[in-house]
């Protein structure tokens, strides 16, 4: 589904992201953890043709991201880390907004996220505005809008910050469902518990893969009991061997 | 090819932010009505009341009848000063008189001599004394010395609602529309609602259109409400079309538009964009355009310069419309300049819209 070869990000002389090479598959979760910084960001950002790679090459669904943006994007569903629905549009219009952006019709919107609002509990809402919905529900919100036009990849940067752990545990149940149906989701976090739900993770230090694998087999090669220890160990290590 | 759905989404989602968002029909409504109010009243080129004395050394006839005159036009306003003090020097340094005119005896026979005097410490306002008086004297009094028939066209009492009020639309008009799109756009990318719409697949061309289409409509509205408001209050005439005056504004408010649009190309933030707006439409609007100081008499370089004012060949649009009742075919050599410009603009826009964020 995802292939990047040797993707690599500068600023200046800040190297976000440094040499990544990746290979996701379909219907796969796969989860990207790091501290703040560790590049996280700017590789989603990349992968969702947002940011130009300054070198490597990136290709979703075997097409290459620099060549064919526009078909890349018609099948992803993006939800950045910041919220950024319309606060002054009702939840209906922003979903709606966004079917229209995807040129996906409307009947076929509502199929689409129907069964999703009803779940979410945010049938009742939809005729609220965007900006009285409680936090947890925007960010369900925001998940359904980038859901609207049925993209086979989603793509989903720190969903669930900010929001209870209830909240995050439905949010992970639905993560499932997609993944289930068929569906590539990319999620990066910095819960590490969450990082258990995940079928793959990358650990990510300094714009470095320091980790890479399905979380059981990692704790089981670092011969830690979670994943909390096993980041520490990982990106902890780095750190010291900096010093 | 644009994509018709995606255009009118952003479109539609655009007149949601536009009917509920009250900043927005601040600036529409009524920051063109209090601009209007403020320079109409303020460059009110308009003498009234001029501090006049006069030395009547005749009281005949004739020179009763060049005061009455005086009197009449509303210019002046005559101030009664003793003979023994009639000094104008020493009048016009107590700021008791900004004119004296000397009536001599001989008054109403055949070589008249009067003699004006006028206080120039404003040079532009004794220049319109001067031009007042020799006007009353001119026509009124029929003096023989003094004969002097002015005859202009269009605007015969030289009022000068007559000049600013078509000014005004002009500046206002552009001023307005560059900051709507400027800051409708750089607002998305604030609120980082733009990275939400950069990841779909909608085009360059697509975002702009869609930012433009609802804004054409409120940027008419507001040509049609100074324009209102413009003969409501200071009685300026509209010699021409209706018709034809939507249809050049039309040109012009999109041209502006697609200004704005150029502007949030370059600014990052919304206030960049609001001081980047104001600053490249209000002073050049204002010098350079044709409004305040004739082209002709321009420098070469500034004269090459306001060729890319768009409120230069609106004015000439929108005088010749109000006060000379232009048509179409007076007008469309303005209106296609303003559709050249329209383009370019729109295509550089285009070209400087980034589909990414870095």
């Amino acid at each position: 589904m995802i292939k990047t070869e040797e993707l690599t990000r500068k600023f200046g002389d800040f190297i976000a992201v440094d040499h990544l090479n990746l290979q996701i598959v379909r219907g796969e979760i796969f989860g990207f953890l790091g501290a703040n910084g560790a590049g996280k960001t700017t590789t989603i950002r990349m992968l969702c043709g947002l940011l130009m790679p300054s070198s490597g090459r990136i290709w979703v669904n075997n097409l290459d991201v620099a060549k064919e943006g526009e078909k890349v994007k018609k099948s992803i569903g993006y939800m950045s880390q910041r919220f950024s629905l319309y606060q002054d549009l009702k939840a209906k219009e922003n979903l709606e907004f966004y079917a229209g952006v995807y040129a996906t019709p409307r009947a076929e919107a509502w199929e689409n996220t129907l069964p999703l609002l009803e779940q979410f509990g945010l049938k009742e809402s939809l005729n609220m505005r965007t900006a009285e919905l409680p936090m947890g529900y925007k960010q369900r919100l925001s998940l359904v809008c980038a859901l609207v036009h049925n993209p086979p990849l989603v793509i989903l940067d720190e969903p669930t910050s900010g929001v209870d752990p209830q909240a995050r545990r439905e949010f992970w149940q639905v993560i499932n469902q997609l993944a289930f149906a068929g569906k590539t989701v990319l999620v990066s976090t910095h819960f590490m518990d969450e990082a258990e739900y995940c079928h793959r993770v990358i650990i990510m230090q300094a714009g470095k893969e320091v980790a890479l694998g399905p979380p059981r087999e990692l704790k089981q090669r670092f011969e830690v009991q979670n994943m909390q220890e096993l980041f520490m160990k990982v990106a902890g290590g780095i750190n010291a061997k900096l010093k | 090819m644009p994509n018709l759905n995606r255009i009118r989404a952003i479109a539609g989602k655009e007149v949601y932010h536009i009917l509920r968002d009250s900043r927005t029909l601040a600036i529409v409504i009524l920051m063109p009505i209090l601009q209007l109010i403020i320079f109409g009243y303020a460059m009110n080129m308009e003498l009234q009341n001029v501090p006049l004395a006069i030395s009547d050394l005749a009281h005949n006839h004739a020179s009763r009848r060049i005061i009455q005159a005086f009197e009449q036009s509303g210019y002046f306003r005559i101030i009664p000063v003793a003979v023994e003090d009639f000094v104008p020097e020493e009048l016009f340094r107590q700021r008791k008189a900004q004119a004296t005119l000397s009536i001599p005896r001989d008054c109403g026979e055949e070589r008249t001599q009067m003699l004006l005097k006028v206080d120039a410490s404003d040079p532009n306002t004794a220049q319109l004394i001067q031009n007042y008086a020799l006007g009353i004297l001119g026509g009124g009094a029929k003096s023989g010395l003094l004969d002097l028939r002015p005859f202009i066209l269009y605007n015969p009492d030289l009022k000068s609602s007559f000049f600013f009020v078509p000014g005004l639309i002009a500046m206002i008009l552009v001023m307005i529309c560059a900051l709507l799109t400027s800051i409708s756009i750089s607002r998305e990318k604030e609120m980082g609602t733009m990275e939400q719409i950069l990841v779909s697949p909608v085009s360059a061309l697509e975002i702009l259109l869609g930012k433009v289409i609802p804004y054409i409509l409120l940027g008419l509205l507001d040509a049609f409400l100074i324009l209102g408001v413009g003969m409501l209050l200071f009685k300026v005439p509209f010699a021409g079309s209706f018709v034809v005056f939507l249809g050049f504004s039309f040109l012009y408010v999109l041209c502006a538009l697609c200004l704005g649009l150029l502007v949030s190309t370059i600014a990052k933030t919304q206030q960049a964009a609001m001081m980047m707006a104001l600053g490249i439409t209000l002073l050049p609007t204002l010098l350079l355009s044709g409004y305040l100081f004739p082209i002709p008499s321009m420098p070469a370089v500034l004269q090459k310069i306001t060729l890319i004012i768009p409120a230069r060949y609106y004015l000439v649009i929108i005088r010749g419309i109000m006060l000379k009742g232009n048509s179409v075919a007076e007008l469309y050599q303005a209106g296609l300049s303003l559709i050249v410009m329209t383009i370019v603009m729109l295509i550089v826009a285009v070209k400087r819209f980034k589909l990414r964020l870095i």
